[in-house]
C-alpha cells in the first residue's frame, strides 16, 4: 500500500471524512453524481460528433443545394420545403447539443455544490434530499430535451410544447429550485456567523496532483480565452460579411441561370460554417475542460489510488484536454486524420475522469469499512 | 476567508446570478421570435428569389444578417458572464493557494471581476452601436481576464506549500 493508500485510514483526517462523505451523504451523492453525469455527457458527445453531427451537417448542405436548385428553377414551394427540412434538421441537432452541454454543466454545478457542502446551514437529512432531487433534474433535464426531436408533439395536451420537452422543463426547474435552497443555505451560514469553523480536507490538500490540475485547468482556460480573443477579432466580423454575401450570392446567381457561380456559393457556405463550428467548438471545449481540471483538483483528496497512478491520470486528463480541441482546430487543414486524434483526445479525458470515479469509488469502500469497524 | 477570496466568490456568484437572470428574460421575451424571424428571414430570401423578386428577396437576406449578429452577441454576452461567473467562484475557493501576497491576489481578482463585467458587456453593447467604443470595451474587457488569468496560473503553479 502507497504512502497516499495509508494516509486516508488514519485520525483526525478518517473521522473528518467519515462525517463528510458517508455513504447516501449530499456530498458522496454530488461528487460520483456529478463525475457520473460529466461521463456520460462526455460519451454521448462522442457518439453524436461521430454518428449525428456530421451526416446532419451534410443533410444541411444538401437542402441548401436543393434551396437553390429550386431558385434556379423559380419554384418558390421547393424552396419553402427545402428551407422547412432544414429547420427540423437544425431541430435535431440542437436537442442534440443542449443535451450534452447541459449534461456536463450540471455535473460542474454538482461539483462545486459538493464543494460548498461544509458551508450550507441545512440538516444533513435536507442536504441528502436535495442532493438526490438535483440528481433527477439533472438526468430528466437532458434526457428530455434530447427526446423532443422523436417525441414531437404526440399525446400533448398543449399547443407548442411536446411532454419530452414538458419533462425536460421539469427537471431543469427542479436543478434550478435545489440551487436556490442552497444558496439559501450558504447565505444562513455566513449570516450565523460561528465562532468556531471546521477546516475542509478539500480546500486543503496540497498534493502535486491537485497543483498540476489548478494550474493546468487555468491555463487551459487562459489558451481558450487568448483563441476566443483571437477569433472575435481577426475572423468573427470577416466571416459575418462572407456568410452573408454567400447567401446573397446563392439567390442572385441561381435566380440569374448561373447555376455554376450558385453551386459554388454554396460550397464556399459549407466551408465557412465548418471553419466557424471549429472554432467555437475548441474555444469551448478548451475552457470547459479547464474548469473540468480545477473542479477535480479539490476532490484529489478522494482519489484512493497510488501516488504514481494519481499523477498518471493527471497527466492523461491534461493531455486529452489539449488534444480535443487542438486537433478539433485542424481538422479543416487535416480532415478525418485531425477528427480522428480529437477523438482520441476526447478519449483520455473519458478514461482519467472515468479512473479518478474509481478511484474515488475506492475511497468510500475504505471509508464504509473502516466506519463499521470503528 | 481572505478579502481576495470573498471578492471573487461573491463577485462570481453575483455575475452568475446576473448572466442568468440576463438569459431568463432574453429567452422568455426576445429569443424565440429573434429564432422565428431570423428562420423566416431566411427562407424569404430564397423563396423571392425563386418568384424572381429579387430586391425583396435581398432586403429579406440583410434583415436576416442583422439578426444574427445580433443574435450571435446576445448569446455570447449571457454564456459568458455565467461562465465567467462559475469560472470566478471556482478560482476563488482556491484562491489562498495562489502563491502571491494578498495585495497582489486583491488585484489580480479585481482584474478578473472587473473584466468579466465589461468584456461580455462590450459584446452586448456592439447590438446597438457598431462603432469602434462596444470593440474597445470588449477588448480592454478581455485583456483584464487574460492578465488575471495569467497571474492566477502563474500564482498557482508557484504555491508549494
Amino acid at each position: 500500500m502507497s504512502t497516499r493508500e495509508g494516509a486516508v485510514g488514519s485520525g483526525s483526517t478518517l473521522t473528518q471524512s467519515v462525517d463528510r462523505f458517508a455513504p447516501f451523504s449530499a456530498r458522496r451523492v454530488f461528487v460520483i453524481g456529478g463525475i457520473a453525469l460529466i461521463l456520460c455527457g462526455m460519451i454521448l458527445g462522442d457518439i453524436f460528433a461521430a454518428f449525428i453531427l456530421h451526416p446532419n451537417a451534410n443533410r444541411i448542405g444538401e437542402n441548401l443545394l436543393a434551396a437553390t436548385r429550386a431558385v434556379a428553377s423559380h419554384d418558390p414551394q421547393g424552396a419553402g420545403a427545402a428551407f422547412q427540412n432544414i429547420g427540423g434538421l437544425l431541430e435535431n441537432r440542437g436537442t442534440k447539443v443542449d443535451a450534452h452541454s447541459h449534461m456536463i454543466g450540471f455535473g460542474y454545478i454538482a461539483l462545486l455544490i459538493a464543494l460548498l457542502q461544509p458551508y450550507i446551514a441545512l440538516s444533513e437529512s435536507t442536504k441528502r434530499f436535495l442532493a438526490k432531487l438535483f440528481v433527477l433534474g439533472a438526468i430528466l433535464l437532458p434526457v428530455g430535451v434530447f427526446l423532443i426531436h422523436y417525441v414531437g408533439m404526440a399525446g400533448s395536451p398543449f399547443a407548442a410544447i411536446g411532454w419530452a420537452s414538458v419533462f425536460g422543463d421539469f427537471g431543469g426547474f427542479l436543478v434550478w429550485l435545489v440551487c436556490l435552497c442552497e444558496l439559501a443555505g450558504l447565505v444562513k451560514y455566513f449570516g450565523a456567523r460561528p465562532t468556531v469553523r471546521s477546516s475542509d480536507e478539500l480546500h486543503n490538500d496540497r498534493s502535486w496532483a491537485a497543483r498540476t490540475l489548478l494550474s493546468g485547468g487555468t491555463v487551459l482556460v487562459l489558451i481558450g480565452f487568448l483563441h476566443g480573443s483571437y477569433y472575435a477579432g481577426a475572423h468573427l466580423f470577416r466571416y459575418e460579411a462572407k456568410d452573408s454575401e454567400l447567401l446573397s450570392a446563392m439567390t442572385t446567381q441561381a435566380a440569374a441561370g448561373n447555376s455554376a457561380a450558385a453551386l459554388q456559393a454554396v460550397a464556399e457556405y459549407g466551408q465557412l460554417q465548418g471553419a466557424k463550428a471549429v472554432n467555437v467548438a475548441a474555444h469551448a471545449h478548451v475552457i470547459e475542460f479547464g474548469v473540468l481540471a480545477i473542479l477535480l483538483a479539490f476532490f484529489q483528496p478522494y482519489v484512493f489510488l497510488s501516488e504514481k497512478w494519481r499523477r498518471i491520470w493527471v497527466v492523461v486528463l491534461l493531455i486529452g484536454s489539449l488534444a480535443l480541441p487542438l486537433f478539433v482546430l485542424l481538422e479543416l487543414q487535416w480532415g478525418l486524420l485531425a477528427g480522428g486524434l480529437a477523438d482520441v483526445g476526447g478519449l483520455l479525458v473519458i478514461v482519467a475522469l472515468f479512473a479518478m470515479l474509481v478511484g474515488i469509488w475506492r475511497y468510500t469502500g475504505k471509508l464504509d469499512s473502516s466506519a463499521v469497524v470503528a | 476567508m481572505t478579502f481576495s477570496r470573498r471578492f471573487l466568490i461573491f463577485g462570481g456568484l453575483a455575475l452568475a446570478v446576473w448572466g442568468m437572470g440576463y438569459g431568463i428574460w432574453y429567452a422568455v421575451f426576445i429569443e424565440h421570435q429573434t429564432l422565428d424571424g431570423l428562420s423566416s428571414a431566411l427562407a424569404t430570401g430564397f423563396i423571392r428569389a425563386a418568384e424572381n423578386r429579387m430586391a425583396e428577396s435581398q432586403a429579406a437576406l440583410a434583415d436576416a444578417a442583422s439578426r444574427s449578429f445580433v443574435y450571435v452577441r446576445q448569446v455570447d454576452a449571457h454564456g459568458h458572464w455565467i461562465g465567467l461567473g462559475l469560472l470566478l467562484l471556482i478560482l476563488g475557493i482556491a484562491f489562498d493557494r495562489v502563491g502571491f501576497g494578498e495585495r497582489m491576489r486583491t488585484y489580480l481578482a479585481a482584474a478578473l471581476l472587473a473584466g468579466s463585467v465589461i468584456f461580455p458587456l462590450g459584446v452586448l453593447l456592439e447590438t446597438w452601436n457598431r462603432g469602434a467604443g462596444p470593440q474597445a470595451l470588449a477588448v480592454i474587457g478581455s485583456a483584464l481576464v487574460i492578465l488575471g488569468l495569467s497571474g492566477t496560473a502563474w500564482g498557482f503553479a508557484r504555491s508549494n506549500s
